[in-house]
Formats: structure tokens, C-alpha cells, sequence
């Protein structure tokens, strides 16, 4: 008899040990941190895609993935981005000093639809008054992004800041283009300058360059530094590593819905075709960033870079039309 | 032959008899078994994070392929934890058999029906073994689909013992004892009677009955007529019944049931090509250069799918037997005077045990010493939900002896191609048909293993 009660404790060993894992499992999801599941978007992206905190207080979360390497970060640069590797759960603690609405996104090339890959952080807490925001460019402009602006006379080769840095030194000042050019394209300086009598004995080419020279010199290098990392780990796999709009995962984009501006049928945008690009705006540009391609596959990133980080990736696919010799 | 007798030995022959070293043994197995179904169903889907996945398809399958069937032959089935629920439900014991209070162990649970006896036989593990096979490619690989293959196992082998008398499920379906038996033939160990006189006089039958010491055998055979390892459990049950202390375990030369001309069958003659042909698709399917192929495995339910199914069976059912069977037209063309074609079927078949078995070995080399540090982080953390139990959760995966895997490959290949020739040539002479009846096998050995060496090495 008290070989079969041994027996029947070493069977309760052996069934309770492995139901210890579930006690272990339920005391951890008690721990205060919260589970988020990475999937790619195609089976179901982020869970829960809806996350609560309250301001002033840490949100501990456990980020998981359950099937690729995802990358988590919070949009206008709240947070650093982590990797989540599969299989090897990372924990991170965030903490929002304002109330508001928050969003979280994958920053890893997960797959067709990565871009999906994107929740929201609903942060309560007292009422602060509102950071005063200002209206995107294109907006007050009141521009259609979505209307056709095709260059009149484009280059007849890639204009060259360093060409038209020289093409400066002869020109008077007064010439120059001057002030905030991001409402303009460079057609339409391009045309100004090409009207204006002193330039009457110059080439059409010198002129473009001159608007290149003009173009580089209203940024910094920093700010193209910055453009291409974002461009590289945002841009990149589907305009194609030189904005030709040939990337990785050009192929399996949507068909455009009607939609002209730096678009062929079918592919992301040439940001290297000057007769399309150079007859958009910093504006227009800004706006397709913020508001997304709608219908086209290109994902919008108002809730994600900052206005700072908009403008730089703006500058920087200039350097795609126009030859910035530091950004080549 | 000689044999060494393992039961001579006071200290091991206690061991042996006493049910507690195999209770141990079996509780650990079912404990690890437990976690891996939790892990299955509750745990990481990611796979090679994941206990069920990498403890089951990669640890202990290299414990049983490489170590165990070689070694112990049915060693394994005495301590699966599979049939361990309905067996002991079915003997409402954990240890020895309950007693009446006459001091006679009481009967069995459950129906306790006979086994049907047109399905006495290793069709069914056949067909189960290849059912499988099918869906390999995703139960291999996602933790979901080994939990639901472990689940219905578990459940059908509960159901079973409930319906069945003894080890039913065991030794007519498991998809897993069906190949372990028949590789237990080349086991270099067996349990054996002494002195089956004895047996014969015995008329209790106490090894096949049961009493007070132990069960009957839970196999369903009478030891005292046992002369091959294919069906016998190693549960060293008539270890303990027989009162004539007359069953003996013995090591033996590897291989000495396949040279035993008595009880062979075409349902085991198929196993062996069965495996073969399945130890040469699984090589071409994981380990082969053809992605579509991949994709079509794991595509379950789609054209190709369908495809890799019908290509799967016809080659395995179809297309290594029918070799085969040219091959045994034409040694009995070429032997004269030429035993019946069935016969000679059915007898040189089992030189394709040695072959078979060492392709399974040189195909779970390939992948076990490349993924086995997968090991290390799952047991630190078998659900994958972040846990660091034994401080190896963060170690990366690196593969083993890589160097050394593919001249092994080509070693045991070589080893289980020479034994296969070996066998196949005794058989022969037992047929009366001599090296000429066995040298169309013999092409047919060599071109399966030259097909496996170009897959695992080529």
C-alpha cells in the first residue's frame, strides 16, 4: 500500500511540474506588463492593436513576435526603435508626460504590407492645454497632391548643385532665388529665372543647375544625413535603394488608382524621373509623405516622423533628381 | 551464436524486475511529454523556440534513431509515455496488478475486447506511419500541428486501451511502434526464454495470463514462442510472472531475428520499403535543393500538395517495392531452381532493415547535430514567453561537428549497405537460390543508398 502512494505522489509530481508552468504563466500576467504579439500584417500585425496608459506612468510591455524579426518604435520619435526577434520576447517601459493618442509601428521590412504593421498607444490623464500645432504646408497652400505637375522643359541632364555653385559665382545676387522655396517647384524657379534678362545669355542647363545649387543650399547636411537613414529603413524597399522606384518590394504593390504625380502604372514613384519630380514642390512632397499615396500603396507618416524628420526626407529625395554630390 | 545473458547478473535482473527504475523512467517521459503538449498548444508558435518542437522532433528523435532502436530495439515502448494513461486505467494500477481479496489479481478495465483478427497485422501502423508522412512538413515544424497529432494520439490510445484488451494501440497503431518494431530485429539485445520446454509444460502460462507478480504480457504474445523482437515491448513483464525464473535478456548478434526465417509477412516486408522510401522523400523534402518542393509539402490541401501526396505514395508504395520486385523476377530467373516469387518477396525484403534503419540514421545526423543547440534555450524557457529557467535562454544557435556529419553519413550508409548484402545473400541461401538470387537485390540496395548519399551529401 505505501508503494502505490508513493507511486500515485510521484504521478502528482510528474502532472504537477509541467501545470506549474501555467501557475508561473498566470502569476506573470499579473505582472503589470502588457503582451504584445507581432505578427506580419497579414495574419494579423499587431495584438492587441489598441494599448492603454495613463500619462506620468510606466506602460511596461512585453513585445513578442511570433513569427519574424518586427521592430517596435513610437511615432514622432517617442521611443528608440528595438528589434523583436522571434522567439525571444523583449520588454521595454514606456512613459508619456502628456496625454493624447500615440502610434506604435513596426520598423523591420516584415513583409508585402510591414507598413500595416502599426497600433495606437491611448494615453488619459488630466487636460493639458494642446501643444499649438501648425497646418502642413500643403495644406494651407491648398494644394492637390493628388493633380498632375509635370516639369514643362525638364533638363536634358541631372542638374548639378556644384555645377550651378559655379553658374553663382557670375550672377548677381539679386538674381538668385532666395526666401522659403518649399511652395515652389524647381520648374517653376527654373521658369522665373529663365523670363529674368540677365540670364538671357545662359544655357538652359546652367540655369537648372543654378536651381540645384539653390535647392542644396537651403539645407544642411544633417538634415540629408538624416533624410537617407529614413529613406533607407522607410522608403528604400519599395522606391528602390536610388529612389528609382525600383525596390524589393515594388513588384507586389497595388496598381495605382488613377494617380499621376511621380507614378507609372503600377510601380512606386521614380524620385530620379525629373520631369516629374522637379515639377512638384517641398509642399506637395511633404503632403505625400504625411497624407499617404491613397489608393497606391504608399503608406502614411504624419502620425510617425516629426515635422523635422518630414522636411529632411523631403530634402533628401531632391538629391534623387538633383546631383548633391555629398548624397550620391 | 552466442548470447550473452544480461539477466545473470543479480544487480540487473533486480533492476529489471523491479518496477520502479521503469516508473522513474516513465514518469520523467510523461512530465516531458505533458510540457511539450502545453508547449504545443500554449506556447510560441515560432518553432524552434518552442519545447514541443525541438524536445520531440529533434532531441528525442535523435535519442530513438540514433541511440535507442540501434541499442534497445522496442526499448523505448516500455517506457512511452503515450498508452501510459489507458494502461493504467486499464489496470487500475500504477504498479503491480490489484488483487482480490483471494490474493488473484483482478481483472482488467474496461471492455478488454480481443483485437479484430483480420487487423492482426502492421497494416494499419503502415498507413498511419504515411498519413504522417503527408503532413510532415507542418507538423514538424509548427507547434499547433504536433499538439493536435500528440492530442489525437494520446486520445485514440486512451480510447483503445478502454475498447481493447492490452497494448493494442501499441502494437497495431501507433504510427511510431509500427517502424520501431521492425527495426528491432536488428537489435543487438532481446528477451528470450531460457528454456522453452518449460514454457511448454508450464500450464499456467502465468508470462501470458498474468498473476500476482505482474501482468500478462501487454503485447499479446506468449513468450515461451517469442523468436523475434518485432512485437515484443521490453516491459520485462514475464520478466516478473515467469515461476520458473526461465525469461532471460540477452545480447545477441545485431540483426539475428532477420536471418529467422519463421513469421515473416508482407505487411512487414512493405514496412521496410515504407521506410526506406520514406527516409529517402523526407531527405529530398527537408534536406533536398528543390523549393518547390518544400512549398508543396507545406502547402497541405493545395494542387501541389496533392501532388507531393500522390508522388509520396506511388514512390514509397509503388515504385521502391515494384523495383523490388523486378529485382526478385530477375534473381529468380537467374537462380534455378527458383523458390515461389511471394516467398522470395517477402524474405529478402527484410535485408532492407539494415539499409533502412541506416538511412534514418544518416538522415537524422544531418539535422539533429545542425539544430540540436535549438535545445539549450527551450528548456530555459519551453513556452517561449521570456522566461530564463536554467540561464541558456539566450544562447544562439550553432550547429555541431559539421565536418564530421557528412563522412559519418557516409559511413553508417556504407555499414548498412554491406549488412544489407550480407543479409540479403544469407537469405538467398535459405531460399536455396544462393548469390544469384540475391544479386538483383543486392542493385537495388546500392541504388537506393547511392540515392540517399546524393540527397544528404550531394
Amino acid at each position: 500500500m505505501k508503494a502505490h502512494s508513493l507511486a500515485l505522489l510521484l504521478l502528482g509530481v510528474a502532472l504537477g511540474l509541467p501545470l506549474t508552468l501555467l501557475a508561473a504563466r498566470g502569476l506573470q500576467s499579473r505582472s503589470g506588463v502588457v503582451e504584445v504579439h507581432a505578427r506580419v500584417a497579414e495574419t494579423g500585425g499587431w495584438t492587441p492593436e489598441t494599448l492603454s496608459a495613463v500619462a506620468g506612468k510606466p506602460l511596461r510591455l512585453r513585445l513578442i513576435s511570433d513569427d519574424v524579426v518586427h521592430g517596435f518604435a513610437i511615432g514622432q520619435g517617442q521611443a528608440a526603435p528595438l528589434d523583436v526577434e522571434p522567439g525571444r520576447p523583449v520588454e521595454t517601459t514606456l512613459t508619456f508626460s502628456r496625454p493624447g493618442r500615440y502610434v506604435f509601428f513596426c520598423t523591420r521590412w516584415c513583409g508585402p504590407n510591414h507598413w500595416r504593421m502599426r497600433g495606437t498607444i491611448e494615453v488619459s490623464g488630466p487636460e493639458v492645454s494642446p501643444e499649438p500645432a501648425s497646418a502642413p504646408l500643403y495644406l494651407t497652400l491648398g494644394l492637390d497632391l493628388d493633380a498632375p505637375h509635370p516639369a514643362d522643359l525638364p533638363p536634358a541632364e541631372r542638374p548639378s548643385a556644384s555645377r550651378g555653385a559655379q553658374v553663382s559665382q557670375s550672377m548677381p545676387a539679386t538674381v538668385l532665388p532666395s526666401g522659403n522655396l518649399r511652395s515652389e517647384s524647381p520648374a517653376q524657379v527654373w521658369r522665373r529665372l529663365r523670363e529674368a534678362p540677365e540670364t538671357a545669355a545662359m544655357t538652359d542647363q546652367e540655369l537648372w543647375d543654378l536651381v540645384a545649387y539653390t535647392w542644396r543650399s537651403a539645407t544642411t547636411t544633417e538634415a540629408l544625413v538624416e533624410g537617407r537613414a529614413l529613406y533607407a529603413s522607410n522608403c528604400a524597399a519599395c522606391h528602390g535603394e536610388g529612389g528609382a522606384g525600383d525596390g524589393v518590394m515594388a513588384p507586389s504593390m497595388p496598381a495605382p488608382a488613377g494617380m499621376e504625380i511621380g507614378h507609372a502604372a503600377g510601380s512606386p514613384a521614380n524620385f530620379r524621373d525629373s520631369q516629374r519630380m522637379l515639377g512638384a514642390s517641398s509642399a506637395i512632397l511633404q503632403g505625400k509623405i504625411l497624407r499617404g499615396g491613397m489608393g497606391t500603396g504608399m503608406p502614411y507618416w504624419g502620425p510617425i516622423f516629426t515635422e523635422a524628420q518630414t522636411w529632411a526626407l523631403v530634402d533628401y529625395l531632391w538629391s534623387r533628381s538633383m546631383d548633391y554630390e555629398e548624397v550620391r | 551464436m552466442s548470447t550473452l545473458d544480461l539477466t545473470a547478473h543479480p544487480t540487473i535482473k533486480r533492476l529489471l524486475r523491479s518496477r520502479w527504475p521503469q516508473l522513474i523512467l516513465q514518469l520523467i517521459a510523461l512530465a516531458g511529454f505533458l510540457v511539450a503538449l502545453l508547449a504545443s498548444w500554449l506556447g510560441t508558435p515560432i518553432g524552434n523556440h518552442n519545447f514541443a518542437i525541438v524536445v520531440v522532433w529533434i532531441a528525442w528523435w535523435a535519442l530513438l534513431m540514433l541511440l535507442l532502436v540501434p541499442a534497445l530495439g522496442r526499448g523505448w515502448c516500455s517506457v512511452c509515455p503515450l498508452p501510459l494513461a489507458g494502461e493504467w486505467l486499464q489496470r487500475g494500477s500504477l504498479l503491480g496488478p490489484r488483487l482480490d481479496v483471494s490474493g488473484r489479481p483482478r481483472p482488467p478495465l474496461g471492455l478488454g475486447r480481443r483485437w479484430p483478427a483480420r487487423l492482426r497485422n502492421i497494416w494499419l501502423q503502415n498507413g498511419t506511419f504515411l498519413l504522417l508522412a503527408l503532413f510532415s512538413a507542418v507538423v514538424l515544424t509548427q507547434p499547433s500541428a504536433t499538439g493536435l497529432v500528440l492530442t489525437v494520439i494520446i486520445l485514440v490510445a486512451v480510447i483503445v486501451s478502454l475498447v481493447f484488451e492490452r497494448r493494442a494501440f501499441c502494437r497495431y497503431l501507433c504510427p511510431v511502434g509500427g517502424f520501431i518494431g521492425l527495426y528491432a530485429q536488428a537489435a543487438p539485445l532481446e528477451v528470450r526464454v531460457t528454456d522453452p520446454a518449460i514454457c511448454t509444460a508450464h500450464t499456467d502460462k502465468s508470462c501470458y495470463v498474468g498473476s500476482a507478480e505482474g501482468y500478462g504480457c501487454p503485447w499479446d504474445l506468449f513468450p515461451g514462442s517469442l523468436t523475434k523482437n518485432t512485437y515484443c515491448g521490453t516491459c520485462m513483464e514475464c520478466l516478473r510472472t515467469c515461476p520458473y525464473d526461465n525469461v532471460a535478456v540477452r545480447l545477441r548478434a545485431p540483426g539475428s531475428d532477420l536471418l529467422n526465417p519463421s513469421g515473416r509477412r508482407l505487411d512487414e516486408a512493405y514496412k521496410a520499403f515504407i521506410m526506406l522510401g520514406g527516409a529517402i522523400a523526407y531527405s529530398a523534402v527537408m534536406l533536398g535543393p528543390w523549393g518547390g518542393l518544400k512549398t508543396a509539402a507545406f502547402e497541405i490541401g493545395s494542387l501541389p500538395w496533392l501532388a507531393y501526396v500522390g508522388g509520396l505514395l506511388a514512390f514509397v508504395l509503388l515504385v521502391l517495392p515494384g523495383s523490388f520486385l523486378l529485382a526478385v523476377v530477375l534473381g529468380r530467373r537467374l537462380a534455378r531452381p527458383a523458390p515461389p516469387l511471394m516467398k522470395t518477396f517477402v524474405s529478402l525484403a527484410y535485408a532492407f532493415v539494415p539499409l533502412g534503419l541506416a538511412a534514418w540514421i544518416a538522415f537524422s545526423l544531418s539535422f539533429v547535430l545542425t539544430n540540436l543547440s535549438y535545445l539549450w534555450p527551450v528548456v530555459s524557457d519551453p513556452m517561449g514567453w521570456g522566461w530564463n529557467l536554467l540561464g541558456t535562454a539566450a544562447l544562439n544557435w550553432h550547429p555541431y561537428l559539421t565536418s564530421f556529419v557528412p563522412p559519418l553519413q557516409a559511413l553508417v550508409l556504407a555499414g548498412g549497405l554491406g549488412w544489407t548484402a550480407v543479409t540479403a545473400r544469407r537469405i538467398a541461401e535459405q531460399l536455396g537460390g544462393g548469390l544469384r538470387l540475391a544479386w538483383p537485390t543486392l542493385l537495388v540496395a546500392l541504388a537506393s543508398t547511392v540515392g540517399v548519399l546524393w540527397l544528404l551529401l550531394g
